[in-house]
């Protein structure tokens, strides 16, 4: 179906991979068509974070992104995080607080708190909302959401400053 | 009276959802995620004229493009007018909608569909269909709708509507209703002050974050199998079989996990192409919206013209109270009636008042076209109705709060609007059972601090905070009319299958509902294994609607429950060698009341399908409501407007919430902190702009902006706790009341602020400064 198949390569969830695409598709599009299924399509302009995925530890909107664009980068999605026996201490926490309404744009705001808390070793209000932005909701009016992200967020921060500490 | 949701051990609590841990985990779980690999692309070329017809077309080149396997067009699909609104039957909208048709209604309409192997090749094969138009006149405003002489949008002579309401497509009249109590002159005459005013709201749109989208495929006995994106998958296939001319029995309608609806997709928008398709094709095939689609050509709220009219006495009472809706449908008729039915019937019993005068009038224009929108008509109608409320409170030198403290309606309290206006027909005489809005009130205004408000006339400076709030009610499911199935079976290690109709579209509605089977079964809800919804497995439901699934639905459940607890029982007492009346169900077990005797749930399942007088303990059952039960709620702000720019910032927002008894108070809680952003965000951001040919020209998320988690106050949802009799375990509707609350408790804030009334949302700084300079000068 592919007219002049090419090539690209790069890390997915840890494990050095290579897909046949084309110039014109985007990343989102290539992850979905080999079964990464929990990256999501939204708006396909960069705008409400569904397709949200991580680019050498950075959350960036997949839907923007030139499959090719991902050459030797690491990529992680959704499927990297948590188990069904074990989920990740966000996903613990969102289920826990009932903030999964329909959950579409959840492993958006996933990626999101993870770029987060890979770059971050505090995390001021201000720094939080700026990192979560991106990412839309339509469902919970946020606050669920917020309050599991800001549970973790304290958990980690103590355990950063005991780290620094010692 | 004892407390009856005390010895509750299931529901009114925050039991974890169904669904929450596949969702967090990214699981395949919606349409988009079951796509075959082999699938076809749809894409559709759309109107670019709000008004024209079609004179000539030619898809012969499009067919002979690259990876084309069908095109679908006027010329080559069935003329079968219909309604695309997904409502009881017969609907009480226009049969005005064909699948293709000659003639475009507005910018976004159907003209011709092509599945494609790809995207691309779909889209190149768009840009070769030949397509001559003759423009006509557009209309774009009900003022130009109901003008003499206006063009007419539905011109065809094979429209109508298929029950007995006023249909006049000639006059572009979707639809009248109207009630009269009392006597309204006289009330207005009694009045010692009287208040007319205009108010009017904006188009605006969903936004769930998953698109439309839907998928058709051919199973191998060649029925017609579609995965979609649907609220409502029963009126979805039937709705398909009547468009395509098929029997209903060819088709399998399967709603996977939806990714948000708000009553979007209460409507069938996508599935008759993509099945039309699949049986020309023989190929899967899926149509996904792009979010410009999504905007142009999916529903939408209706805009309303509000006039309310309004009389009281200087004593507070209230004497008369007359509410004009004029609604602008746009370019189809879905949902126009019942929308503005609304306006009336989910607003006017609010308050005590002996005339009233209600008459709602709904036309045809060529913008895009309204829909079912969390809160359908009573959002628009109290905007309108709570401001004017706020203004008569000041001509009577009352606090707002007390004023409507005085007035508001009482458990055992009925109102004549019940029995005047229903939807699509007369409604149904009702009194009020479960009402804790009085407390809401009192409750509200502690959290937001409003003895501490002040007199707008008392502020000075540029930043200026004012305080606002509104009453509210909506309904439970439409009485009569709507019906939920469910059935429920055991298995071997006591675990349950429950299937419904019922839809759950990001709500939580599965859990709820789990919660409900066990709490009657008398076993745990991680015990049921949730199936919503499929037309081929689970029991007919009207679908997610009207506020119904809790109340309706639930009670569906809560009966099959007691079908399937009642063979239990009987088989339970069986293996016990005791008498039925002997025994009772305790935690997952048959057992005698001092609990020496005991049978598991799993082994009675297994004794009756293996053992002995073997059959399938299984519990089936319907319900239709005989009352709608209002939830209740007060919302109380506090914001800050900078009257240099008029920009507005919502520093505070409190929704109180009567949903009787809080199946799962957390996902109560959910949906009232996520329907009040929205509610937010549509007061102050949310309107489409057209420009002079009727196209939409913020199509998407910077332009038509939703509100982020940084934009997002913090919202405090207060549950009080009330019991309706006629609900699951005490439970009535919690989903669409609280998008109602922001528009008028923010105008009411602005007014608190700055002395400026708006009658006009979103308010923009733009609005809101040219009313600050207004009062100035």
């Amino acid at each position: 179906m592919m007219k002049n198949p090419q090539t690209v390569t790069f890390t997915l969830n840890g494990e050095r991979k290579t897909f046949i695409t084309r110039p014109d598709e985007k990343l989102l599009d290539l992850l979905r068509r080999e079964g990464y299924k929990g990256t999501k399509f939204g708006c396909g302009q960069g705008t409400c974070g569904a397709c949200t995925v991580l680019m050498d530890g950075r959350a960036i909107y997949s839907c923007l992104l030139y499959s090719m664009q991902a050459e030797n980068r690491d990529i992680r999605t959704i499927e990297s995080i948590g188990t069904h026996d074990k989920p990740s201490e966000f996903q613990q926490e969102l289920i826990a607080a009932g903030a999964v309404q329909c959950g579409y744009c959840i492993p958006g705001m996933i990626m999101s708190a993870e770029a987060l808390m890979k770059a971050e070793k505090t995390y001021p209000e201000e720094v939080v909302r700026e990192y979560m932005d991106g990412n839309l909701c339509r469902c919970t009016g946020y606050e669920k959401i917020w309050d599991a992200l800001q549970t973790v967020l304290a958990r980690r921060e103590a355990a950063n400053k005991a780290k620094a500490k010692s | 009276m004892s407390n009856p949701t005390a010895n509750f051990k299931q529901v009114n609590h925050s039991v974890t959802k169904v669904d929450a841990r596949q969702l967090a985990l990214g699981k395949p779980s919606y349409v988009d995620d079951f796509r075959p690999p082999n699938a076809l692309v749809v894409k559709m070329l759309w109107s670019p004229h709000a008004h024209a017809r079609i004179v000539s077309m030619d898809v012969s080149e499009a067919e002979k493009m690259p990876g084309v396997k069908a095109v679908l067009w006027h010329g080559n699909v069935p003329r079968i007018p219909h309604a695309t609104a997904g409502q009881g039957f017969p609907e009480p909208s226009p049969y005005d909608t064909f699948m293709f048709d000659t003639k475009v209604r507005f910018v976004g309409d159907r003209v011709a569909a092509v599945a494609a192997e790809t995207e691309e090749q779909a889209l190149a094969a768009l840009e070769c269909i030949k397509v001559e138009y003759e423009k006509l006149q557009p209309v774009f405003t009900i003022d130009e709708a109901m003008a003499e002489g206006a063009p007419i949008i539905h011109d065809e002579p094979d429209a109508y509507v298929p029950i007995p309401i006023p249909y006049e497509p000639q006059k572009n009249l979707v639809a009248r209703v109207g009630a009269e109590v009392g006597d309204f002159e006289k009330g207005m005459k009694e009045a010692d002050f009287t208040f007319d005013d205009t108010y009017e709201t904006p188009y605006a749109q969903h936004c769930p974050i998953e698109p439309y989208v839907s998928l058709a495929q051919l199973d191998s006995a060649g029925r017609i199998v579609i995965t979609t994106s649907t609220q409502v998958p029963f009126h979805c296939r039937r709705i398909v079989a009547q468009i395509l001319d098929v029997p209903v029995q060819k088709i399998r309608v399967i709603k996977p996990r939806i990714g948000g609806g708000f009553g979007s997709k209460q409507e069938v928008l996508l599935e008759d192409v993509v099945a039309m398709f699949a049986l020309r094709t023989g190929r899967p095939c899926i149509w996904r919206f792009t979010r410009e689609e999504n905007f142009r050509t999916g529903r939408t709220r209706h805009p309303i013209r509000v006039r309310i009219r309004l009389g009281a006495k200087k004593d507070g009472t209230i004497t008369a109270i007359g509410m004009d809706c004029w609604n602008n449908t746009g370019a189809y008729g879905g949902h126009g009636l019942t929308v503005v039915s609304c306006c009336g019937s989910k607003v006017l019993p609010l308050y005590r008042c002996e005339n009233i005068h209600f008459l709602g009038k709904v036309y045809y224009t060529n913008l895009p076209c309204g829909g079912a929108y969390r809160g359908f008509g009573a959002t628009q109608a109290f905007f309108a109705f709570e401001s004017s409320m706020d203004k008569m409170a000041e001509a009577l030198g009352m606090d707002p709060v007390r004023f409507r403290q005085m007035n508001h309606i009482r458990s055992g309290e009925g109102s004549p609007i019940f029995a005047a206006l229903g939807e699509g027909k007369e409604g149904v005489p009702m009194t009020v059972g479960s009402n804790a809005l009085a407390e809401c009130i009192v409750r509200g205004a502690e959290e937001i601090g409003w003895s501490n408000r002040t007199d707008w006339r008392e502020k000075t400076g540029r930043y200026r905070r004012g305080m606002g709030m509104a009453c509210l009610m909506q309904g439970s499911s439409i009485p009569h009319i709507d019906m939920g199935g469910a059935s429920i079976k055991i298995n071997e290690d006591g675990s349950f299958n429950l299937l419904v109709g019922a839809t759950d579209l990001g709500t939580g509605s599965d859990t709820v509902l789990a919660q409900i089977a066990a709490e009657e079964l008398c076993t745990t809800t991680d015990k049921m294994i949730v199936y919503s919804s499929d037309t081929d497995m689970t029991p007919f439901d009207v679908g997610a609607y009207a506020s119904s699934t809790t109340y309706l639905s639930g009670e569906a459940v809560r009966k099959a429950a007691a079908d399937a607890k009642r063979q239990i029982l009987h088989t339970g007492a069986e293996m016990l060698g005791l008498a039925e009346k002997d025994v009772l169900c305790k935690d997952a077990h048959v057992q005698t009341p001092d609990g020496k005797q005991k049978v598991s749930y799993g082994d009675i399942a297994c004794y009756a399908l293996y053992q002995k007088n073997q059959y399938q303990i299984i519990g089936t059952a319907s319900h239709v409501t005989g009352k709608s039960p209002p939830p209740f709620a007060a919302h109380y702000t506090e914001i800050e407007v900078d009257t240099w720019t008029g920009n507005i910032k919502v520093l505070r927002y409190v929704s109180t919430i009567d949903c009787g008894t809080a199946i799962n108070p957390a996902l109560c809680e959910g949906q009232t902190e996520g329907g009040t952003l929205n509610g937010i965000s549509y007061a102050l951001t949310e309107e489409y702009l057209f420009n002079e040919n009727g196209r939409m020209m913020n199509a998407n998320f910077t332009d038509y902006h939703i509100f982020s988690m940084r934009d997002a106050p913090r919202i405090k949802a207060i549950i009080v706790p009330s019991y309706e009799d006629t609900g699951p375990f005490g439970a009535k509707s919690v989903s669409e009341i609280c998008i109602n609350g922001p528009a008028p408790a923010i105008a009411n804030a602005i007014y608190n602020a700055t002395g400026a009334r708006l009658y006009e949302f979103p308010f923009t700084p733009e609005k809101v400064l040219n009313a600050i300079r207004a009062v100035q000068a």
